[in-house]
């Protein structure tokens, strides 16, 4: 917006003319700052505007940092979205102009959504050739600004540095969340004087300092309602796994103290172990019965990093009319933006909990007594609202996820990552999640295709552990050629796809609200994934009765590289229970006997999404 | 003006640096929505701070999330709806343009001197006055220019937009970061 043109000589960290400085290329101070910030992995794709750097790469190999070839930029970013989930680390990703930075769009816009850190740096054409339509330009920074927490375009090499070091402090400070740095050719073959980041003297301060810890007198606020709740409910949001550290303790910590139910959203499952005789599972448009209804039915909530989503909240009007709202969140935009809270802390989610579990202690309050209310949960959870027509000559997806649940149960370490659609949603009600970060999935976006790189990422981040994409037979094809990096690489990650043949949550829409009209949702000409799997060199499975299922499931444990294992499932079977669009939580239906009445979703409801 | 509910003053201290214009004008356009009127000028050199005034018309729910996705970027310091929340003044400048025969000047100035007008540069026929007041005096005075003397005249007008500020004492402090922190330094785009 500058309108005046003027040059600036002024730098926040201590940076110039200190000693220890030295004179370096702009790609040699890029390497010098992923090193600064203890950067181990970097997903990325080379092209002309970052041959500088990758000859970095060729000509110092760094002993700290390693370089993971992707096949599809959008893999890059989906794969250090998932390497960020599962270890809490910030994501790396380096693609070069034009198409490179195009393609990572999907990505950005994805881990905008679900808050998840990340720092892309792209590549751009030189600086006077900005604007002239040079071969791979694009305006990259004009087309990620909408879907990135903050982006830069570095136009003189000697802010690189402070650059650089500013968006890795606001990808991982306050909501976190991806950001991008443009940098053209021509700056990082310039050189500048580089002054190493000196963290002793804390000479860094950042223009961007977000709120984290809670305002005492709020928290006191919060436990005098909890401790007079009669029909309370903890509904915890993926900011518990963001918060890191011993976060989810702490939320352990308070549920046990208070008795209270917990629900998850899709985002935060594992914060809270969902095997736990609290836990409701998940609430919203696929989660339980117990859930939505308590969500409907209490009388004070406490949303920790939660954000009151549409697919949680249904028709905004009717939710939950009759409780007392608490809103924690680190993001002051998401309290009051789609649900009216009576009390709201802007805090870190961990550090609200920390500070909710000391008062409770202080004031030593006694277990609130809310008997009747797990009465009447037990009561909704008597409906077995999960509960499903098993088949002995059909493989029904509920059952696979089942048996894949119970064949993992003794392993150490398993992360799901899942596709989007009905296999995902299955997933969330099926699977058991005990620990945070080992759930990776796409919530808000609903990004098809971001398994299988999701899973490159985690399993990058944890050679050791069991990684499976829970997939979809569409979905999968979206992002197929990342099984030539887990090649690449040696990453055992298992794909395991329920394959029904359609996209199966399109269908399901189709069959409920379009009358049965499947336009266009069927999967023909589906390859033959285990084939596919053994021309990528890796191991083909399949199952095509239940009887098979163990076998297929424990074969692909045991197999030491990568896995496809081609689940052929009912092809039509649906996700129950179901919120329709523009319902409310009490009017969720179950299983088949209910889904005449989708038919009759509201016209308001057809709009929705 | 300020009667109509729909109407929106919107004042935003931001960092003077390249795309945060851009960044706060998306979230208008994004969402399908008019600006009525924008004035943007740096107003604190030493912390390189501008200040963005916004007039629209909208929805308050939407004007709200707005305001709070305005409060999410990493270049803006501070965001407040002027008109619903405190007492504040608003102005808007003008330049206009008129031909006028050399005859019928003298009038035209003593015309324009009723309304606070002055003339800010005449050569031959072309006279150019100036104001600044409140937008709706504003509007009245290109009226009257248009139709004052014989006919209607055809004038070219330029304005600057609504600028306003609130008499908030606390306003300057109750910034999102502490005001000694100097955005980062970067090129000018």
């Amino acid at each position: 917006m500058a309108i005046t043109h003027r040059s600036r000589n002024r730098s926040r960290s201590a940076s110039s003319g200190a000693t220890g400085a030295r004179t370096l290329s702009g790609a040699q101070i890029v390497l010098e700052v992923l090193a600064e910030q203890n950067i181990e992995v970097i997903f990325g794709y080379p092209g002309g505007a970052v041959l500088p750097l990758y000859d970095e790469f060729f000509q110092r190999p760094s002993k700290t940092m390693r370089h993971i070839l992707v096949r599809h930029e959008q893999g890059a970013v989906h794969a250090a979205e998932g390497y960020a989930r599962s270890c809490g680390k910030v994501g790396c990703v380096l693609v070069t102009s034009g198409p490179g930075a195009t393609n990572t769009v999907t990505g950005l816009a994805d881990a905008f959504m679900d808050s998840i850190p990340l720092v892309c740096i792209s590549g751009q054409v030189p600086t006077h050739m900005i604007g002239n339509d040079a071969f791979q330009e694009a305006d990259t920074v004009g087309i990620t600004r909408p879907c990135t927490k903050h982006n830069y375009l570095v136009k003189d090499v000697r802010q690189l540095a402070d650059t650089l070091r500013e968006a890795f402090h606001v990808a991982t400070h306050g909501r976190p969340g991806p950001v991008l740095v443009d940098i053209p050719k021509d700056v990082q073959i310039h050189t500048a004087a580089y002054t190493p980041l000196r963290r002793d003297t804390g000479a860094v301060r950042f223009r961007y300092r977000p709120t984290t810890r809670p305002e005492s007198k709020k928290i006191h606020q919060a436990i005098d309602i909890l401790a007079q709740a009669k029909k309370p409910i903890l509904y915890v949001g993926g900011g518990v796994i963001n918060a890191g550290g011993d976060s989810a303790a702490q939320l352990q910590k308070l549920a046990t103290k208070c008795g209270f139910p917990v629900t998850q959203t899709l985002m935060a499952l594992g914060a809270f172990p969902t095997n736990h005789k609290q836990s409701l599972g998940m609430l919203g448009m696929h989660g339980t019965l117990e859930a939505n209804m308590a969500m409907h039915q209490c009388d004070v909530m406490v949303a920790i990093g939660a954000r009151f989503d549409d697919r949680i909240t249904g028709r905004i009007k009717d939710f939950s009319p009759h409780s007392t709202k608490i809103h924690i969140d680190i993001d002051p935009s998401s309290i009051n933006k789609s649900v009216l809270v009576d009390l709201a802390i802007v805090a870190d989610a961990g550090e609200a909990l920390r500070a909710l579990n000391q008062v409770w202690q202080e004031k030593r309050i006694a277990k609130p007594d809310i008997k009747a209310w797990w009465q009447q949960i037990d009561a909704w959870r008597a409906k077995k609202c999960l509960h499903y027509k098993n088949s002995t000559s059909t493989i029904k997806p509920q059952y696979a996820l089942q048996q894949l649940d119970a064949r993992t149960k003794g392993r150490d370490n398993v992360f799901i990552t899942t596709e989007v659609g009905q296999h995902q949603m299955w997933a969330a009600q099926f699977m058991t999640f005990k620990k945070p970060n080992r759930w990776m999935t796409s919530g808000g976006l609903g990004t098809m295709g971001y398994g299988l790189p999701a899973a490159i990422g985690t399993q990058i981040a944890h050679p050791k552990a069991t990684v499976i994409d829970i997939a979809g037979e569409a979905s999968i094809l979206m992002n197929i050629q990342e099984l030539s990096t887990a090649m690449q690489y040696r990453l055992p990650v298992k794909v395991f796809i329920l394959n029904n043949q359609y996209m199966g949550m399109v269908r399901q829409w189709q069959e409920l609200i379009y009358e049965n009209r499947l336009s266009e949702s069927y999967s023909a000409s589906l390859p033959d994934f285990v084939a596919l799997a053994e021309a990528f060199g890796a191991c083909g499975l399949r199952a095509e009765k239940p009887q098979e299922l163990e076998s297929v499931i424990d074969t692909m444990l045991k197999t030491a590289g990568p896995v496809i294992a081609d689940i052929r499932v009912d092809p039509l079977e649906n996700c129950f229970p179901m919120i329709p669009s523009g319902a409310a939580h009490n009017e969720i239906l179950l299983g088949n006997e209910d889904s005449d009445t989708a038919n009759s979703t509201s016209e308001e409801g057809m709009v929705l999404v | 003006m300020y009667d109509n509910e729909k109407i929106h003053i919107l004042t935003i201290l931001v960092d003077n640096e390249p795309g945060v214009l851009a960044r706060v004008i998306g979230l208008f356009s994004g969402r399908g929505y008019n600006i009525e009127s924008l004035t943007v000028s740096e107003v604190d050199g030493k912390r390189h701070l501008s200040r963005i005034t916004i007039t629209t018309k909208g929805a308050q729910t939407i004007i709200d999330q707005i305001m709070a996705l305005l409060g999410r970027l990493v270049p803006v310091h501070h965001v407040v709806d002027l008109v619903h929340h405190m007492p504040f003044i608003a102005r808007d400048s003008v330049l206009a343009k008129v031909i006028c025969p050399l005859d019928k000047q003298k009038e035209l100035c003593d015309h324009a001197s009723s309304f606070g007008a002055q003339l800010a540069d005449k050569k031959g026929d072309v006279m150019i006055f100036t104001m600044t007041d409140e937008p709706e005096r504003i509007d009245s005075f290109i009226k009257s220019l248009r139709n004052q003397g014989s006919g209607q005249r055809d004038i070219d007008v330029c304005r600057a937009g609504i600028f306003a500020l609130d008499y908030e004492e606390q306003a300057l402090q109750k910034r999102k970061h502490e005001a000694d922190v100097a955005p980062l330094a970067l090129t000018s785009s």
